[in-house]
């Protein structure tokens, strides 16, 4: 019962701060409700018994990714959208309709077609999949090569931000 | 204990890439466009995980990791470009950056 009220409780963050984050004109604001968004997701992943990925959802998303866009954000100083909501509104409300209908379409895959009644979470096989134990090991051993050129592709997109904000290019 | 089932964290993840793509269409500054993307990330993940948990099986945990870690590498990319347009154009607006179309 109080695993279904806490799932009730992030879901329904997630979702409403996920609207708010694209109806809002300030790009600051938005900001911040995606990182409540993501923290929302952060439990989530808790309820899923994945730890790890939790912990590291609030530390490299959270963290550093939204304090990356917050920084850029400060610095170029954008302007609000004033004209967000009332600018091209039919074209706007078209972008929406059609994404409805693509939900609409996902929903009924997954909750007519999907033949996921017989997947039943087993609690202990759960628990012991989201250790940093088990991914570690995974990391490690059957997955050391794309770890390897994960830390490879850290190393040329650090490489490639500074040559790309350095200086002006003609 | 009760156990949710599986549909309900799919349901919020479908919902949660759908108004990503909404972001994406209907924002016009681009670094706000940039966080509807990782918000259709962050969906993605969310189903990822919820597959790992119910089949008890890590690599989906595994694949999140690596998921992550292009996230951040394009972020780091993605915003360097953002700066560089805007030394350049002195704007963000996407409607105004149009200088590969004729």
């Amino acid at each position: 019962m109080f695993e279904l009220i806490l799932f009730i409780f992030f879901a329904i963050i997630a979702m409403v701060s996920s609207v708010v984050m694209i109806t809002r004109p300030n790009p600051v604001i938005a900001a911040i409700f995606l990182i409540l968004n993501f923290f929302a997701l952060a439990g989530l992943y808790l309820l899923l018994n994945a730890q790890f990925i939790s912990i590291v959802q609030v530390i490299v998303y959270a963290g550093a990714i939204m304090v990356l866009f917050l920084f850029v954000l400060m610095l170029l100083n954008t302007k609000s959208e004033i004209e967000l909501l009332s600018a091209k509104k039919k074209i706007k409300l078209f972008a929406a309709g059609i994404a409805g209908f693509v939900f609409l379409q996902l929903a009924y895959l997954i909750f007519y077609t999907a033949p996921l009644n017989k997947l039943s979470q087993n609690v202990t096989m759960s628990v012991k999949a989201g250790t940093i134990e088990q991914i570690g090991t995974l990391l490690y051993t059957d997955y050391v090569l794309p770890f390897e050129a994960a830390g490879f592709l850290l190393l040329a997109a650090t490489i490639g931000a500074l040559v790309l904000a350095k200086k002006k290019f003609e | 204990m009760t156990i949710i089932p599986i549909e309900y964290y799919l349901i919020i993840s479908a919902f949660m890439f759908t108004v990503g793509v909404t972001g994406v269409l209907i924002r016009r500054n681009a670094i706000v466009v940039f966080m509807s993307v990782e918000l259709m990330l962050n969906s993605a993940n969310l189903t990822l995980v919820a597959f790992s948990s119910y089949l008890g099986n890590s690599v989906g945990q595994v694949f999140v990791f690596f998921v992550m870690t292009v996230a951040a590498a394009e972020a780091a990319v993605g915003l360097a470009i953002i700066i560089a347009i805007f030394r350049n154009k002195l704007t963000v607006n996407i409607d105004e950056i149009n200088i590969f179309k004729w």
